[in-house]
């Protein structure tokens, strides 16, 4: 018996150390390629040319200045990107949480057939409506516009599923009703009664939004063809298209990196919301 | 009784919900729901530029969905699509299986899990572009991993991964995998940690092992939500563009054995060949609405759950 019990013991530790050490190879494997950008952009061209080392040098901001000098608009690129990204985030986790609300509380005609038409256009992905929307924002005026990656985020049909979802077991209806009842009109209630119970789910999908906007290539890439209006993402394209060699390898990796490190910061610091978050769904890849 | 009251009284207030829907409906419309009906009116009509000048639009009915079909290359895409795809997802999955069931094991008590879970999750949120740029860079010929490599003796001289056909496709798979996993092990471990306990206590008083109770419980209870997994990691799998076309230069090389569907579509929409480009998107939209209705079928009992 004891002995049985001794083996069982053994078993799990052996099973824990394994598991550790898997854990921490996985780490690594996650975490090495950021490690390798930060030393290679703190190093200069001809440290680069000579080969890897683990250890930082002291290049970071003269990196920085000659690529805020170069010919890639970088620092307007980062702009550009944190507007787009901004007016997004708000954008869609306000008029998600209107448009759940509008299915949530209220009881009109057509509310099934639309809330079933809205679940059944989730999965469409944006690139094969794509064609249609170039034509479309050429007709209209918004070709080459930030506004044209910014209004299309008002209709998230994503975001609205998450929304509704956590209406559905964090919004009282007795809270809106005991409003009406204090004379509070529609809008009013919806701005001061909802939209701050629902603070922690608009968060989560602020931030998703922030993010998937930030790092959106496809649709920037076809819509921005002037210089000073791309996003980052077109930029890092434009590099890798760029004369490689002649390049300054030190300002690749700053770019690279501040393109990158900005969302790690803000990760590090909302983990704790972003990973709860996941399980909302949507696409992966 | 409870529900009906509530519906009574709100009555009055129903128009609102139709006021409330008008932002969201006047988008989809305009910016999604129009895009895609010309979308599929484009792909009737030749119309592309050849030089300076433009050629159609002329109706040509089924023509382009013909050439696009016929002529092998979208095929071929498909193709590379779908290799990369499962050279990703395979590992995906047996290593999320592993860190869920790890995470979720009561008797292994795993320490700083929070810690795991954060930095396994990061590189989901990492611009694919920039880091498929930093790979390129990396796995330069000149590049760190190079002289990693052969500074150690592995190799001789620099591997040039960018003109190898299984490097580039491994590549591609590679970072697919690195930046998806974390977010399978989480959904999967969300599957794992809502079986019913009692079932692991009743197979372990039984005397099953830990590998036992992975088949014989986890498994069999974790279908729907595996089956989740696969097909939205297969409809993300289909809409693969940045990383290839970042780490290729938009080329697909070597041999555009590395061409994925969507960058045959950007390819398109880039030239202004709106008719191919259209029969593309329809084609891709098929496929994707067929994946997704067997995600609807499936997936109500997870979606529940999560409520």
């Amino acid at each position: 018996m004891e002995k049985d019990n001794r083996k069982k013991g053994v078993n799990v530790g052996l099973r824990r150390a394994v598991a550790y050490l898997v854990l921490i190879l996985i780490t690594l494997l996650c975490l090495i390629w950021f490690y390798v950008l930060l030393i290679n952009s703190t190093r200069s061209n001809s440290e680069l040319i000579m080969g890897f080392t683990p250890f930082p040098s002291k290049y970071l901001v003269t990196n920085w200045v000659n690529v805020m000098h170069g010919s890639l608009p970088i620092v307007s690129g980062m702009i550009n990107s944190a507007i787009v990204a901004m007016c997004n985030a708000v954008l869609c986790t306000y008029f998600s949480t209107m448009t759940a609300y509008a299915v949530h509380s209220y009881d009109f005609k057509g509310k099934k057939p639309i809330a079933a038409f809205i679940l059944a256009v989730m999965m469409i992905p944006t690139q094969v409506t794509t064609l249609g929307f170039l034509q479309l924002i050429g007709k209209i005026g918004l070709e080459d516009k930030l506004l044209a990656l910014i209004l299309p985020s008002i209709a998230a049909p994503i975001t609205y599923f998450y929304m509704k979802q956590y209406m559905e077991s964090n919004l009282p209806s007795s809270l809106i009703e005991a409003a009406r009842i204090d004379g509070s009109g529609e809008f009013k209630t919806f701005n001061t009664i909802c939209i701050p119970l629902m603070k922690p789910a608009i968060a989560v999908q602020a931030i998703f939004t922030f993010v998937s906007s930030w790092n959106n290539y496809f649709t920037p890439a076809l819509v921005i063809h002037d210089d000073a209006k791309k996003t980052l993402p077109i930029l890092i394209a434009q590099l890798r298209g760029a004369d490689f060699l002649k390049f300054d390898m030190g300002q690749v990796y700053v770019t690279i990196a501040f393109s990158i490190f900005p969302v790690i910061i803000v990760y590090l610091f909302l983990s704790k919301y972003i990973v709860g978050g996941v399980t909302a769904g949507g696409v992966k890849g | 009784m409870e529900k009906k009251r509530k519906s009574h009284s709100v009555a009055r207030y129903n128009k609102w919900g139709y006021i409330f829907l008008i932002p969201f409906a006047a988008t989809y419309v305009v910016f999604q729901l129009i895009p895609l009906i010309t979308t599929i009116y484009n792909s009737f009509f030749e119309n592309y530029r050849s030089g300076l000048t433009i050629i159609g639009p002329n109706y040509v009915g089924l023509e382009n969905y013909k050439t696009l079909l016929g002529n092998g290359e979208l095929f071929s895409y498909f193709k590379n699509t779908m290799i990369m795809w499962v050279l990703g997802f395979v590992p995906q999955i047996i290593v999320s299986l592993l860190l869920g069931a790890w995470f979720s094991d009561p008797s292994l008590r795993l320490k700083c899990q929070r810690f795991f879970k954060t930095v396994i999750y990061l590189p989901n949120l990492i611009m694919a572009s920039a880091f498929a740029m930093l790979f390129f860079t990396l796995f330069a010929d000149g590049g760190p991993i190079n002289s990693i490599l052969v500074s150690l003796g592995i190799l001789d001289e620099p591997y040039q991964f960018m003109i190898h056909v299984g490097s580039v496709r491994g590549l591609v798979a590679f970072m697919n995998f690195i930046m998806w996993f974390g977010n399978t092990t989480i959904l999967l471990l969300a599957g794992m940690l809502g079986i019913d306990t009692s079932l692991y206590e009743a197979a372990q008083v039984d005397g099953a092992t830990a590998t036992q109770i992975f088949y014989r419980i986890t498994l069999p209870l974790l279908r729907p939500i595996l089956l989740y997994v696969l097909i939205t990691s297969l409809i993300g799998g289909l809409q693969m563009f940045d990383v290839p076309q970042v780490l290729t230069n938009a080329t697909g090389d070597p041999m555009r054995t590395s061409m994925t569907m969507i960058m045959y579509l950007n390819k398109h929409l880039y030239s202004k060949n709106y008719g191919m480009g259209g029969a593309l998107s329809v084609i891709l939209f098929i496929i994707t609405a067929i994946l997704s209705l067997i995600v609807f079928k499936t997936t109500a009992s997870p979606e529940k759950k999560e409520a």
